[in-house]
């Protein structure tokens, strides 16, 4: 981790105001990022989505975030103009989105798609943008650039169709990309493969990739680092190769109850959950 | 208990035709349960569905299919649709969102002629952890986890010999997972049933079947025991991709991955 990190969060709350009462989706969120690969991972419900949208100030309508401290390279995220939140999305800080399928535009070419990423962030002519585009595409580790940038999502495969999502999200250089499930989506051979291209990427570039996902043997073998979230609270943080002598007994519970591939058949073990776990300020002492 | 044999499944006829399952044998024995792993698109579901007869009208089905010594004809019988019964992937799609749980758990009770239905559903939620204070709720209002209960409770009303389990823990969290499993293999052991599951998750299926059969464009590539699946003994390239890559991220071994697919 570098001294100077990209994003720093401190004490997040999202609150939904609900007709049947408060929903507190996440509840005093704090952690650094600097040019690593942060894993969050959760149960649905526990607030990890929730968490990375409020950063890029995606909560949906309703919602209130709160933070004492939500800053990008210094920039405080709750308090800028549209202005300058225009230029930190797509520009400095991104997003990939689980399903390919919902999150390109079904009736644009997914090569005029990634250009717009592209020309929205700069000031280059189309020309260069096409060249930046194919460039982009064969980063990606599509073979046939020059077919796909004329193809519509709809006539690409699940991967591929997020390897685009990377490489629309990457073309403006943004510093922080946060994937929401990028490859829950897809065939684990297929999700390896993205995961690779993605990972390259990240560390060619010096990024720093928040890494949201429920999948706990994935992120422990991707991140190098983790927070494990329950109810709208981070339980615990731990290095990835560390997670096997995790401590808290959430943790500890998830990792339990995963059959294993070489295990026997015993019967699973049930996590059983304390109320206690959510009284705490966060992180159990 | 259950066999196929030369079972092939073409959708769309000419031009468009696919075929989406090829020459596929496999046979179950009673009390057993059997594995049908692949990536999305290899036919796993489709045999499960060919085996049902849910697809003969909209699909050619080709080849000889028998349970319990019953060779299947294309009306199944109606002792067979009591005796087998499916749980589907998806416990937010499979039940009926205007039915209660009640309505939901008697209709295949009535369809057979079955007596005593209001025990039977109170039996059958008991049998899957819930109480009788489900029975009139609507599946809006209990969990994707209690769901999928509800569903393994609607095969079991009608007291099967086979279950067939379509992917029935991949859309719950893994603490749920953990008691759907648990649940589904005390039930076996409790009514003798007989499973075949289709599953992405290698490790589920390690742990709950005896016998796995890995599919690859609607082809059977291998057929092995658990032990064999646990021991990593494959004789097949595609397997033992399969087998890497469930183990997780590990950059290194991606750039051997093949293309497998046509």
């Amino acid at each position: 981790m570098t001294a100077e990190p990209l994003l720093r969060v401190e004490d997040l709350c999202v609150d939904y105001h609900t007709p049947t009462g408060l929903v507190q989706a996440v509840r005093g969120v704090s952690f650094e990022l600097g040019k690593e690969k942060l894993g969050i991972v959760g149960e649905s419900g526990s607030g990890k989505s929730q968490t990375g949208r409020a950063i890029l100030g995606l909560t949906a309508p309703g919602g209130e975030v709160r933070a004492s401290r939500l800053e990008f390279k210094g920039t405080d995220l709750l308090h800028a103009d549209a202005r300058t939140l225009r230029r930190i999305r797509g520009g400095g800080i991104s997003m990939i989105m689980q399903d390919p399928k919902y999150s390109l535009n079904p009736v644009m070419t997914v090569g005029k798609q990634i250009e717009e990423a592209f020309l929205v962030h700069s000031n280059d002519s189309k020309r260069e943008a096409y060249a930046r585009t194919l460039e982009m595409l064969r980063a990606v580790q599509i073979r046939e650039p020059e077919r796909v940038y004329r193809a519509y999502p709809h006539e690409v495969s699940g991967g591929m169709g997020q390897r685009i999502m990377i490489a629309m999200m990457m073309i403006p250089e943004p510093a922080i990309i946060i994937a929401d499930e990028p490859t829950s989506a897809l065939d684990v051979t297929v999700q390896l493969q993205v995961l690779a291209v993605l990972d390259d990427m990240i560390s060619e570039r010096g990024m720093g990739l928040i890494f949201i996902s429920h999948d706990l043997n994935l992120i422990a073998s991707f991140c190098d680092r983790i927070l494990i979230m329950y109810g709208g609270q981070v339980m615990e943080e731990c290095r990835a190769t560390e997670l096997a002598q995790a401590q808290h007994p959430y943790t500890r519970g998830l990792l339990d109850c995963l059959p294993q591939l070489d295990g026997g058949k015993r019967e699973l073990a049930v996590l059983q959950r304390d109320p206690a776990w959510l009284e705490s300020t966060g992180k159990p002492a | 208990m259950i066999e196929i044999e030369g079972l092939d499944v073409v959708f769309g006829r000419g031009k468009q035709a696919f075929h989406a399952v090829r020459d596929v044998s496999l046979s179950v024995t009673a009390g057993q349960s059997f594995g049908l792993v692949g990536e999305s698109g290899s036919g796993k579901t489709t045999v499960l569905r060919a085996l049902a007869g849910l697809l003969d009208k909209v699909a050619t089905v080709s080849g000889n299919m028998a349970v319990a010594g019953e060779t299947l004809q294309q009306q199944r019988s109606k002792s067979f649709r009591r005796r087998v019964q499916m749980v589907f992937q998806d416990p937010y799609g499979s039940l009926h969102p205007r039915h209660t749980v009640d309505t939901i758990l008697s209709e295949p009770a009535r369809v057979h002629g079955l007596d005593r239905i209001a025990e039977r559903v109170v039996d059958a939620l008991e049998e899957v952890g819930l109480n009788a204070s489900f029975r009139f709720r609507y599946p809006h209002q209990i969990s994707g986890g209690q769901r999928q209960r509800v569903s393994v409770a609607r095969a079991l009303i009608t007291d099967p010999d086979i279950v067939l389990l379509d992917e029935p823990t991949s859309a719950l969290d893994v603490s749920v997972q953990a008691e759907v499993l648990n649940l589904l293999m005390r039930l076996k052991r409790e009514h003798g049933l007989t499973y075949v599951l289709v599953s992405h998750n290698l490790a589920v299926v390690a742990h709950m079947c005896e016998t796995l059969a890995v599919m690859q464009n609607g082809a059977v590539v291998e057929t092995m025991s658990v032990q064999q699946l646990r021991e990593h003994d494959s004789a097949m390239p595609y397997t033992k991709q399969l087998l890497t890559a469930s183990r997780g991220y590990d950059r290194g071994a991606i750039d051997a991955f093949e293309e497998f697919a046509q």
